[in-house]
């Protein structure tokens, strides 16, 4: 792996940038591996790139239908943040965050991880009551969340519109200040060029279309459009596909994949400075490094595998962006896009063993998934190694759903009474 | 520089000059013209600099394709637009236009530093770099990145614009209105079917604009569209995408063009569902990719004939031709006919068709065959270029201060795409065209492949001898992303066009690459020694072009956001000063301060007065289902947690509503009216979510049940009173109905009149007091309400709204279901055991509660919080631990639910969930608070007259 | 914004007037008290998901009110039928 750095950027520049080699190699699926993920995403990328630094597992193959970071890894809105409700989540996701604070470094890839605050908007009663449950559970679990006024929500985000007489006025906010964003691609190649580089085969255009189980039940690997791939070991991290994926092992999982858009506007010199998050408004925004603001629009109500969302969700987001940011009505849409996010019965994703023996999945991450990228692919890794979960990831195990113990972080925000 | 408007020729009306403003400076040009047109016009070549290298730019198309020429357009306060294309702003007197992404000014340019910088630049150097040291990233790098990010600057100032939108419904839509679209439309014309032709410049006629043959044609068939009754043609108006089910979003553009913008709306975002669509997007010309190929004044041959004939604009004094198509030969012939000079006609091909040599013969015009320009010279605009044989021998220098290219044509698939219809690559063109349909759609004209201009050669560049590695040949001109960009990409191992696109950002501008995709797509295909086929094509997203956020939101803002639910006594409270809250989407009044109060004082006297004499409330806002049917009991029954068949007509029952995972989702009083007639109340954020809950049940699993549903949440005009005074205020003024504590006892429910109205008179409370609640139809709501006002004044009657009716409730112990319980609370967690029909075989969520882990032990309960220190108030939200002492993770065992100051106790109450709490009663627990540690004690929830002694009364 | 055809109002309509009401023919069991954990959860939580033909549930909430069935395709978001709630599936 040549390194990157500002010197090799130099001297290869004398050269006409010709001497860069490619980044990873693209592989042609061997035999059999020792570990096999299936889905090229940031969080699959992730597991192979751990599976062969942290846990030496490094005979270990991804395997992507399409591109890398195809789906949500490249169409999502970037948000970081950590500041969970309940123990399990505010654990989980901010074992992301510890992860991307020096990912950049770790891979060697700058992943342009940008602490830019997360802030989320409170616009009624109900709503200050949940920030502060969150504030004061965050607080004890060593999460950084603080409350701030409507006047220091507006200092600290100048284009927030804070008049009383809005139709949701904003009457304070939860600050996340290690929250931000990063650069969606660069993640995945990080991770596949750093794993490539420990021996990882990155497999790209090949498809499975069946797990093979043998007599006992336990998987021997994965038929792809490019022939049989034997492993005794598969992480499935398939994102939105994942229903389909499991499936072919014969499992049935609590699983619905629907559409989710995003757009950007046109680019604009810097304006906005944070994240702002407003649940209430149903509105997500930031401002990327090239100067879009990037927006996060709602799902579609059914299920779908289109990637095609429709017109009056992207009315409804810019409709709640301009009430918050009344400033940007004469901004315009650059482009709009769909991705298929899968959500369990409880929005906290599934992330462990599985029923079948071999088999681990990460999946459910519904909307929120970019964020925890660093973390999930860690988990899955010590999971795939050691045969068992994580302590972290422990509590996200399939079985909730027939106990009863769910996470259900949207639950516990509640609805107003 | 002045001389480039031609005499006669164009569309532009001269009679009719205008003065606008570029930089500062006031330039003149005619009703007619674009920005574009009139800066081209008045030799203006440098309109913007490049968004990386910040290279100078002009003009290189002349519409919607321009990736360069972008401005800002400032038009009073608030009005403010960045980022527009020169080409589509229609100019009026005044305009004010600016350049961007530039300082301190356009011409010198100090951001140009990056340019010179380039070749540590390349696609991606940001993901290589910047990494070290650490802490620089924060502190420096990306503060830097983001400086230099951006084009125009956003605006900072509220919009004073309006906004609208409309639904359309045709049975054809036409997009674009060029030849192949007004074709289409005047076919159409003779049917009854209703059409819509849409086209996004300020007159239709598309292509047609820039051939006065055509006009004649033209101005006839605009005739015969005007006359037909079944068409609707719509100008300035760009359908931006293609959505489900022939459902197409338009934009069109009202005012941009006025200089007053008018009263009425900037922008009218048109909804359209279409039984069939015919696109006829026409194509877009493709530049060629050379060194020096974004030098203003090199541009599309086809703009050049554009500006000349529509706009009367000569491109340049000594006008060159870069083709590799036929069609650059008919637009410079066209310029040379207009009495433009002709440096010379340089193709990349060794022969091309006979009549094109003859005709450019008959025209003295020199002819470079084989040939290809390896360089352009100036920097600001064009002086010259280098041109060579492509076997790289006998360079040679010809002058010129414009430089046309003809790359060939590129079908505008966008809304074919869009709507999911499939592609097929046509080698002949180097294009996709339409291929399989997946809506009641067709492409007619140029967008479908077809056109009459001639052909051409595919190629990635143009041949050069000089060192690819070293020359900056641009192929997306806005993000500046070169060939060399996109060979290192594919060296880099970026395979996929997506990844490509993605590493380099090309097609990634605010033109969406529409003049850059497929040269991109060839020279990766050459770079990767792939067919382009095998590389993929990156997804065509909308909108076609940008669209403004106000367009897309509409009418939707301020108070029409979303509608404020009110009910029919809010205008009292709002007379008589109340401070609201908003509860769903409703408001509701939080107080009613007296002058000086604060909202603690306010809620105090408020409390004061409901457990003294009588208080006044709107309860209105709750959610009410009535439920008829002989079934009505059994529904019920089977809905609710707790028994309902035994329920004697003329009494209430508290009901449980759990969801089928067992969690508690809903709560209220109902009554029964009648063996076959309930009367359902919700909270207030629940009323619609638990109708849909119910017709799901009866409709689709209990179908042979005989009820009917009915919301009547906004029938009824609820009123509160509450309080030991409440019978003595109510007593005159009903009729039918005996008060007496034997005659209507505490949870009944009688019907009579009030005041002469009728009205369903329920005897419970939710303060603990004596309570009535009053429901009238909806419109009496106001006038009782200041009836008993008036009356009520002998007896102190103090209105209170929702913050004192959360005190009363919590010093008696009810719950609010969404505040102390969560969505994750089942009856047993919230003490509710007793409102669980225990011999009940099932009802809806039953099944959940056996559960394993929501039988277990140690989950979270609901319990009453006192602080040791009475005069302490909790905060809601504060989360509870046994030893605060221990390290960060702490241990957490729930948080506080509701907490406020008792005036009636004297001191701090609250509710609290806290694991095992039932089992904790007496137990100190603390709340770590970031100042301080507070310490309470978990006690019963029942703070107020346990015994009810005073509801029976 | 798709269109649907509510099989009670025999119209098609644009979707702004329709609820989706999820995957269909999950009968409510008729002894949940009955059912093990594992089944239960099945009845709860367990969907099919497919990328392809979809037996799914929408009301016709700004209509006539009615829950009816529908198969969609989640790849092309096209509707194959829609039918009266209780009729057999398609």
């Amino acid at each position: 792996m040549t390194r990157f750095s500002a010197f090799s950027l130099f001297a290869k520049a004398l050269g006409g940038h010709q001497g860069w080699p490619e980044q990873w190699p693209d592989a042609a699926p061997r035999p059999a591996y020792d570990a096999i993920i299936v889905g090229g995403g940031g969080h699959g990328l992730g597991a192979a790139y751990y599976l062969a630094k942290k846990y030496g597992i490094t005979n270990v193959a991804v395997i992507e239908k399409g591109w890398l970071g195809g789906g949500n890894t490249g169409r999502n809105t970037t948000i970081i943040r950590s500041n969970y409700l309940y123990d399990e989540s505010a654990h989980l996701y901010d074992h992301a965050l510890k992860l991307w604070d020096g990912l950049s470094q770790e891979l060697n890839y700058n992943t342009m991880y940008s602490k830019r605050g997360v802030m989320m908007l409170a616009h009624n009663v109900h709503d200050i009551q949940s920030f502060k449950r969150h504030i004061h559970a965050n607080r004890l679990n060593g999460v950084d969340n603080e409350w701030l006024s409507a006047e220091e929500a507006k200092a600290y985000c100048p284009p927030l519109n804070i008049a009383p007489d809005a139709r949701y006025p904003v009457l304070g906010a939860a600050l996340q200040r290690r929250g931000g964003t990063a650069r969606h691609d660069t993640v995945a190649w990080g991770y596949a060029r750093a794993a490539a580089a420990l021996g990882v085969d990155i497999i790209q255009n090949c498809a499975v279309t069946g797990i093979r189980r043998g007599a006992d039940g336990a998987v021997e690997g994965v038929e792809t459009t490019r022939g049989f791939i034997a492993s005794k070991r598969i992480g499935v991290s398939a994102a939105g596909h994942s229903s389909v994926i499991m499936k072919m092992a014969g499992l049935d999982f609590p699983l619905e994949s629907y559409p989710l858009q995003a757009l950007v506007s046109e680019p604009v010199k810097p304006v906005f400075p944070c994240v702002v998050m407003s649940n209430t408004v149903h509105a997500y925004m930031s401002q990327s490094d090239k100067g879009e603001l990037v927006i996060g629009a709602g799902t579609d109500q059914y299920v779908s595998y289109s990637q095609r969302g429709a017109l009056h969700i992207v009315e409804h987001t810019l409709a709640a962006i301009c009430e918050i940011f009344p400033i940007f009505r004469r901004m315009r849409m650059l482009r709009s896009w769909g991705g298929i996010v899968d959500v369990t019965p409880d929005r906290s994703p599934i992330l462990g063993k599985t029923p079948v023996k071999g088999l681990y999945v990460n999946c459910g991450w519904g909307t929120g998934g970019f964020k925890a990228t660093p973390g999930a692919g860690d988990l899955l890794a010590y999971t795939m190694a050691k045969d068992e979960p994580h302590p972290i990831n422990a509590p996200f195990n399939l079985d909730r759903f027939r106990t009863g113990r769910l996470i259900d972080e949207a639950a516990a925000a509640a609805v107003a009474h | 520089m002045s001389g480039f408007r031609l005499p006669q020729c164009g569309r532009i009306d001269r009679s009719r000059p205008v003065s606008f403003s570029f930089d500062g400076t006031v330039y003149q040009g005619y009703a007619g013209d674009t920005l574009a047109s009139a800066l081209l016009a008045n030799g203006v070549m440098l309109l913007g600099r490049s968004f990386k290298y910040h290279r100078p730019r002009g003009v290189l198309g002349a519409g919607s394709e321009e990736p360069n020429a972008l401005v800002s357009v400032t038009r009073g306060p608030g009005r403010f637009t960045p980022n527009l294309r020169a080409t589509g702003v229609e100019i009026y007197g005044g305009l004010t236009a600016s350049s961007q992404n530039r300082w301190p000014s356009l011409k010198t340019d100090l951001g140009a530093i990056n340019d010179r910088l380039g070749m540590f630049l390349p696609a991606g150097f940001y993901n290589k770099t910047f990494m070290w040291p650490r802490s620089f990233w924060e502190r420096l790098y990306e503060p830097a990145i983001r400086r230099m990010a951006g084009l125009g600057e956003a605006p900072t100032e509220i919009d004073p614009d309006h906004y609208g939108a409309t639904y359309a419904h045709c049975d054809l839509l036409i997009v674009g209105a060029g030849p192949a679209g007004i074709d289409a439309a005047l076919e159409a014309s003779a049917t009854s079917k209703r059409v819509i032709l849409i086209d996004e410049q300020d007159e239709p006629g598309g292509g047609a604009l820039a051939d006065p043959a055509l006009w004649p044609w033209l101005e006839e068939s605009l005739k015969d569209l005007a006359a037909a009754p079944n068409i609707t043609v719509l100008s300035r108006t760009t359908a931006f995408g293609y959505y489900h089910d022939n459902f197409i979003g338009a934009v069109e553009r009202l005012t941009d063009h006025l200089p007053h913008p008018a009263a009425g709306l900037r922008e009218k975002l048109w909804r359209i569902r279409a039984g069939e669509v015919i696109l006829a997007q026409g194509a877009i010309e493709r530049p060629l990719v050379f060194a020096g190929n974004d030098v203003p004044g090199v541009m599309l041959a086809s703009a050049a004939r554009t500006f000349l004939h529509r706009y009367g604009v000569a491109v340049g004094k000594r006008v060159a031709l870069m083709a590799a198509h036929d069609s650059g030969w008919l637009d410079i012939f066209a310029l040379a006919r207009a009495g433009v000079a002709v440096a010379g006609i340089i193709d990349v091909r060794e022969s091309v068709a006979a009549p094109l040599l003859t005709e450019a013969e008959q025209l003295g015009l020199t002819i470079h065959l084989g040939h290809s320009v390896i360089d352009v010279h100036g920097r600001l605009a064009v002086k010259g270029v280098t041109i060579a044989r492509n076997n790289g021998a006998a360079a040679a220098r010809l002058a010129c201060d414009a430089l046309l290219m003809a790359g060939g044509w590129t079908p505008s698939v966008h809304l074919w795409s869009h709507s999911k219809g499939s592609l097929a690559w046509r080698d002949e063109l180097g294009a996709y065209v339409p291929d399989r349909a997946n809506e009641q759609t067709r492409c007619v004209g140029a967008c479908s492949g077809k056109w009459n201009f001639g052909s051409g050669l595919v190629l990635d560049a143009l041949p050069t001898p000089r060192d690819p590695a070293r020359i900056k040949a641009f192929v997306d001109f806005q993000n500046d992303v070169t060939a060399r960009d996109i060979r290192l990409a594919v060296r880099e191992g970026f395979k996929s066009i997506e990844h490509i696109k993605r590493y380099t950002t090309t097609g990634m501008a605010t033109d969406q690459g529409k003049t850059s995709n497929l040269n991109g797509l060839q020279i990766a295909s050459t770079a990767l020694g792939l067919p382009v086929v095998d590389i993929g094509l990156t997804t065509f997203r909308p909108p076609y072009t940008p669209q403004t956020f106000g367009a897309l939101a509409g009418h939707a803002k301020d108070a029409l956001f979303q509608p404020t639910r009110k009910t029919t006594i809010d205008g009292w409270a709002e007379e008589n000063g109340a401070v609201f809250e908003l509860v769903a989407q409703w408001r509701r009044a939080r107080y009613f301060p007296k002058a000086g109060e604060d909202m603690h004082a306010a809620v105090n006297r408020e409390c004061r007065a409901v457990r003294a004499s009588v208080g006044i409330f709107d309860a209105s806002t709750l959610g009410k289902i009535e439920v008829v049917g002989p079934d009505a009991a059994e529904f019920l029954n089977r809905m609710y947690t707790n028994p309902w068949k035994a329920l004697e007509p003329g009494r209430c029952r508290y009901g449980l509503l759990l969801k089928e995972d067992g969690f508690i989702t809903d709560d209220g009083v109902s009554a029964r009216l009648a063996p076959d007639r309930f009367h359902l109340t919700t909270t207030t954020g629940g009323a619609a979510r638990v109708l849909n809950m119910m017709e799901d049940y009866l409709q689709t699993e209990w179908p042979d049940l005989n009820v009917w549903l009915t919301s009547t949440t906004e029938q009824w005009a609820v009123i509160a009173l509450q309080g030991p005074l409440a019978r003595k205020l109510l007593e005159p003024l009903v009729s039918g109905i005996d008060l007496s504590e034997q005659a209507f006892p505490h949870m009944a429910i009688r019907e009579g009149t009030i005041c002469g109205v009728p009205t369903r008179l329920f005897r419970v409370s939710f303060t603990g007091e004596l309570g009535f609640e009053i429901n009238v139809p909806a419109a009496y709501g106001r006038a009782l309400w200041e009836r008993l006002m008036a009356d009520g004044a002998a007896y102190d009657i103090t209105p209170y709204g929702t913050e004192t009716m959360h005190v009363l409730r919590a010093e008696k112990g009810f719950i609010i279901v969404g505040q102390d319980t969560d969505g994750t609370v089942t009856p047993y967690d919230a003490g509710l055991d007793w409102a669980v029909g225990k011999k009940k075989p099932d009802f809806v969520g039953k099944r959940s509660l056996a559960r394993p882990d929501i039988a277990a032990a140690g989950r979270k309960q609901l319990v009453g919080l006192l602080t040791d220190d009475p005069a302490d108030v909790l905060e809601e939200g504060a989360q509870i631990v046994a030893d605060p002492a221990q390290a960060i993770p702490m241990t957490m065992l729930g948080h506080v639910t509701s907490s406020y100051w008792s005036e009636t106790l004297g001191r701090s109450i609250a509710f609290a969930l806290v694991a095992g709490g039932q089992g904790r009663l007496g137990e100190t627990l603390h709340i770590p608070m970031p100042d301080k540690v507070v310490t309470a004690k978990v006690s019963g929830m029942v703070f107020y007259d346990p015994a009810g002694a005073r509801l029976n009364v | 914004m798709l269109l649907i055809h509510c099989p009670y109002c025999d119209e098609q309509r644009a979707e702004l007037e329709f609820a989706y009401a999820g995957e269909a023919h999950i009968a409510r069991p008729d002894d949940p008290a009955a059912m093990s954990d594992e089944d239960w959860q099945y009845y709860l939580f367990v969907r099919a998901n497919p990328r392809g033909r979809h037996h799914e549930r929408w009301r016709h909430t700004h209509g006539c009110g009615r829950f009816f069935n529908a198969v969609r395709d989640t790849l092309s978001d096209k509707f194959e039928v829609t039918y009266k709630a209780g009729e057999p599936r398609r």
